[in-house]
């Protein structure tokens, strides 16, 4: 194991959780991929938690299995909220972790150093209520129903989508051509002004 | 048909002209409506049972799906609408040429159910107009079968002599809103369990 990256090593129902300082994380999971004995080739999930208690760090979870050795490793990174919510992306280890890694940046605000395309992946792009899994996040969200009605009929269903994403559906060249030179400038969807009574 | 007077004699039948281009005109759209299916749930299961061999809605005139809007005559939403897809069910109806009819499947689509939460449209009638409601979770097939005549009965009321019986585009105001912003509010407002959900609220 890398020196001075496992903070705790605990098992709870029999799986094995390890905790890993945010510094070594890249280290570690290459560690954890490449070392034979170890071989996690497949990144099951990526998730974070937030507890209640305001004073404990959020948790980003990653999901490891062996394929080979039929094994599951969970391992977590504690992260301090009142410093910056990032961690280094494993995307370069695991390729799935691509939407993995977007979808807890979305619900959750943390930031994934080094990911291809970190945008959001489930709200649309120029959703501008905050982090919906945040626990200081209203269940309802922050603005009124009139107003979040407003935004999303205001929306571009069109721009959820990026080139490459469209060019993966082979759909880039059937797009008419303002929207295809629209998306190719990486033009979003416009957050028009709140109305002013 | 609406009898204004009749004769002694089954050889005539006195009626107004309006009445009868009515009747005939009322009578085949409802009769021949086709849905434009927008399942995005569960209720779009039980959509999907009422189209199938058992219950069978093609019996009442739906033979056809139309997935395409330019083809529909009544917009269905069987499930629940997030708000990334509010801009996108408003495209698909405002593509459907008039005159058109909207049902509201179930619970969600009609309230926002039990997913009284920052992703959920509370309700497609804040985003188009809506003509029957079917309540249920999901609604069963004969609910929405019952849905669909109660919306024959009502397209066979309407007139296009009549300018309040008459259907008219109903677009989005200046704001993009279809109602005022008030309204949106009020009818978005918890109800049920719902109003119970204070701890983060």
């Amino acid at each position: 194991m890398i020196p001075g990256a496992l903070r705790e090593a605990v098992a709870r129902d029999g799986e094995p959780i390890v905790y890993v300082a945010r510094e070594r994380l890249l280290e570690t999971m290459k560690w954890l991929k490449e070392t034979p004995g170890q071989d996690f080739d497949y990144l099951v999930d990526v998730t974070a938690v937030e507890f209640r208690d305001k004073e404990r760090p959020l948790e980003v979870v990653y999901f490891l299995r062996s394929l080979e050795r039929k094994a599951d490793l969970r391992v977590k990174v504690e992260l301090n909220p009142s410093e910056e919510l990032a961690v280094d992306s494993v995307w370069g280890l695991w390729h799935g972790a691509d939407w993995l890694e977007r979808e807890v940046f979305d619900m959750f605000g943390i930031t994934f150093r080094g990911h291809p395309d970190l945008r959001r992946i489930l709200m649309w792009e120029t959703y501008a209520e905050g982090y919906p899994l945040r626990k200081n996040f209203p269940l309802r969200g922050r603005f009124s129903r009139a107003e979040q009605v407003r935004q999303a009929l205001n929306a571009n269903p069109e721009a959820h989508y990026s080139m490459e994403e469209l060019s993966i559906a082979e759909a880039s060249d059937d797009l008419p051509d303002d929207m295809r030179e629209r998306l190719k400038r990486g033009e979003r969807g416009v957050i028009p002004e709140p109305p002013h009574e | 048909m609406k009898r204004v007077g009749e004769v002694k004699s089954s050889n005539y039948l006195l009626t107004k002209f309006e009445n009868l281009v009515d009747w005939a005109v009322n009578s085949s759209r409802a009769n021949s409506l086709w849905p434009m299916p927008f399942g995005t749930a569960c209720c779009a299961i039980e959509f999907m049972a009422t189209a199938a061999s058992r219950y069978d809605f093609a019996r009442f005139g739906m033979e056809r799906q139309a997935f395409s809007p330019r083809q529909a005559d009544v917009l269905i939403c069987a499930g629940r609408l997030p708000f990334k897809l509010a801009p996108v069910i408003r495209r698909i109806y405002d593509q459907m040429p008039q005159p058109k009819w909207v049902i509201s499947m179930g619970a969600c689509a009609s309230t926002g159910g039990v997913f009284d939460n920052y992703a959920m449209v509370q309700g497609i009638d804040t985003i188009v107009p809506v003509d029957v409601y079917v309540p249920g979770c999901p609604p069963r097939p004969e609910g929405l079968l019952y849905g669909i005549l109660l919306l024959h009965k009502k397209i066979k009321g309407e007139s296009l002599f009549d300018a309040v019986k008459r259907r008219e585009e109903q677009p989005l105001d200046d704001k993009g809103l279809r109602l005022a912003p008030e309204t949106i509010d009020e009818i978005s407002e918890p109800f049920g369990n719902s109003v119970h959900q204070f701890r983060s609220a």
